[in-house]
């Protein structure tokens, strides 16, 4: 239903054109879930921005963002206007911006009703009323105003309104980044559910992979404006190649493990990316060729694992050819990573 | 609302305004005496309780003439900042809204309005137009335009960085539609202050005009006519002058605190300081 291929994103800033996205390619099925994980700056949000048609004026893109197969990045602005609220939803980080503070969240819910379904009055405050019980806040007066909400009300209150007409297609572009723990798990859950109740495909954004591994049948790791490691969940949390994606598990909490290790260093400034492979720098297991050139996406020929399971990593990739962008016939499942020296499988 | 009855600038200001209001009200259907009944033998005279604050020199009741001026340089004021508003507040939206080479047009033709004198640019128009309230009205109507469409752009790009504005993009709302709907509503109470603030500023325009001969014309009163007439008698009754001084000062001071404290009582940040 959504196919993103070869999508490349550069914006203006002082000293000229930076590109902000490479050759980002994925597909997301109907009723389909998958994780877009990365560090702030990796092009994670850029991504979703890409998708909705909602880049800063001024970028500048190729490639294609194919949704329906209509291609999104050549679409007039009235035809995605069309399209966004109505058949792509999108769920905001901040719950606490992410809503008008001057209008009642019921206005607010019912204003996409209102605007793409063309309801009355009285039958779009109905279903105003119950969309918000769907998410949770039946007890909820929608008279309300968003600053006498909680923060985890808040987002529902945003699911409520990115839910209202009906998508397809749900961006949720770190939506629990802003709750504490205990609403965290209570909104990733009621995410999955609406998912898989109204069989709509979902793109979960988000630094923690934990979230990941708990939602989306398939993950994207990036690094930098790139995906690095892409796979089934499964597949990538029981081998994940990159370094990259490695390091970011190690960074975040988790039961099993010890203390949480930083990343050393940052994610590159768009502007001054070193050459070859972007994490480089930051990398254990870097060598001399991997500032030579940038390692492209590629299969894991892992031993013990089938064809289809495979690294980017070129040093220990035997085939260098990359791999074709994954296409929603093919690609689903198929563990690729951007790195000459993955880690091998366990 | 607590914070309402702390703030005395916003009292004071709004019962002084209120005041004036409705004393330009009470001048349409009532004032102690004709504004413009001729009394010549009893001219200049000093306050009494027939003329509690005395006579001009034909003769006309000073509080009656005050009245009636507060009625002709209110409305002169008032209208002047709707033109402004009116029109200066959809340029500065539309600037924001669209940023890029459009949003620099319109900014760069408000530096160049801002580069004119407003008061002598207005006795300017009003002097090649023609005088009149009319006139008046819309040369200071004019140099408001620039005032709010710069204040209008400014805080209308502020609220356009702000995440529930993508949300609405993201929502498919048109930009228009997301100005009138979700920009607008969030920048009014700056546009509130601003508007009182350049009522203020109309006032003492207008007075300005009307004391040059250039606005609100006789036989009609206005505070600016009342000045330039008591300017002749002001050794032999000084009074004349001191009143509609005393009015305009009073109209522009009341306006001033109302708009300071608007401003505190919207701004959340000084309302928590205080």
């Amino acid at each position: 239903m959504l196919a993103v291929e070869n999508l490349s994103v550069s914006l203006p800033m002082e000293g000229g054109r930076v590109p902000v996205l490479a050759d980002v390619s994925f597909a997301l099925a109907r009723g389909e879930s998958v994780g877009l994980v990365g560090e702030s700056g990796s092009g994670k949000s850029m991504t979703a921005l890409a998708i909705m048609g909602l880049l800063p004026p001024g970028a500048a893109t190729s490639g294609r963002v194919l949704f329906d197969g209509r291609d999104l990045l050549a679409a007039a602005e009235p035809e995605l206007c069309a399209i966004r609220g109505r058949r792509i939803g999108m769920v905001f980080q901040e719950p606490m911006t992410a809503l008008n503070p001057l209008m009642s969240i019921g206005a607010q819910v019912t204003e996409p009703l209102r605007l793409h379904l063309r309801l009355g009055r009285a039958e779009a405050e109905a279903r105003a009323r119950r969309l918000l019980a769907r998410v949770g806040l039946a007890q909820i007066d929608p008279h309300r105003h968003p600053h006498q909400l909680s923060g985890g009300q808040r987002q529902r209150v945003v699911i409520a309104i990115a839910l209202a007409c009906g998508p397809e297609l749900l961006i949720a572009d770190e939506p629990t980044t802003a709750l504490d723990v205990t609403m965290q798990a209570q909104v990733l859950d009621l995410l999955g559910e609406l998912a898989a109740e109204q069989g709509l495909a979902l793109l979960l954004i988000t630094h923690d992979l934990g979230v990941v591994s708990a939602t989306a049948a398939r993950v994207m790791v990036m690094y930098a404006g790139r995906v690095v490691e892409a796979g089934g969940t499964g597949a990538v949390f029981a081998a994940m190649a990159h370094p990259y994606t490695r390091a970011l598990f190690a960074a975040s909490p988790h039961e099993a493990g010890g203390r949480p290790a930083p990343i050393p260093g940052q994610v590159p400034d768009p502007q001054h990316r070193p050459p070859g492979c972007a994490f480089a720098p930051r990398c254990p297991r870097a060598q001399r060729d991997c500032v030579a050139t940038v390692p492209v996406l590629s299969p894991l020929p892992f031993k013990g694992r089938g064809l289809g399971e495979g690294s980017a990593c070129g040093a220990s990739a035997a085939s260098p050819a990359p791999s074709p962008p994954p296409s929603p016939a093919s690609g689903r499942g198929s563990h690729v990573a951007a790195c000459f020296h993955p880690h091998p499988a366990p | 609302m607590r914070g309402a009855w702390r703030s005395r600038n916003l009292l004071a200001g709004g019962a002084i305004t209120a005041l004036m209001v409705l004393i330009a009200l009470v001048s349409l259907v009532w004032t102690p005496y004709g504004p413009t009944q001729i009394d010549i033998v009893h001219r200049l005279a000093t306050p009494s309780a027939a003329h509690p604050l005395g006579t001009d020199l034909f003769g006309r009741d000073e509080l009656s003439m005050l009245m009636a001026g507060a009625q002709s340089s209110l409305s002169v004021a008032l209208i002047a900042v709707i033109v402004g508003a009116g029109i200066g507040v959809p340029i500065g939206a539309f600037a924001a809204a669209r940023g890029g080479v459009p949003d620099d047009l319109v900014m760069r033709a408000c530096d160049l309005a801002f580069a004119f004198p407003a008061l002598l640019t207005a006795v300017m128009i009003t002097a090649l137009a023609g005088p009149g309230a009319i006139n008046a009205m819309l040369a200071i109507g004019i140099f408001n335009i620039p005032v709010f469409a710069r204040i209008t752009r400014g805080a209308a790009r502020g609220v356009w960085g702000r995440e529930f504005i993508l949300a609405a993009r993201a929502a498919g709302r048109h930009d228009t539609a997301i100005t009138v709907l979700h920009v607008l509503p969030n920048i009014a109470a700056v546009l509130l202050v601003q508007a009182t603030i350049q009522f203020a500023l109309a006032i003492v325009a207008d007075a300005g005009l009307s004391y040059v001969g250039l606005g609100t014309q006789p036989p009609q009163p206005s505070w600016g006519r009342m000045l330039n007439d008591a300017q002749t008698f002001i050794w032999r009754a000084p009074l004349l002058a001191v009143f509609p001084g005393l009015a305009i000062t009073f109209a522009v001071l009341g306006l001033n605190l109302l708009g300071d404290g608007l401003q505190d009582l919207l701004d959340p940040r000084v309302r928590r300081a205080r």
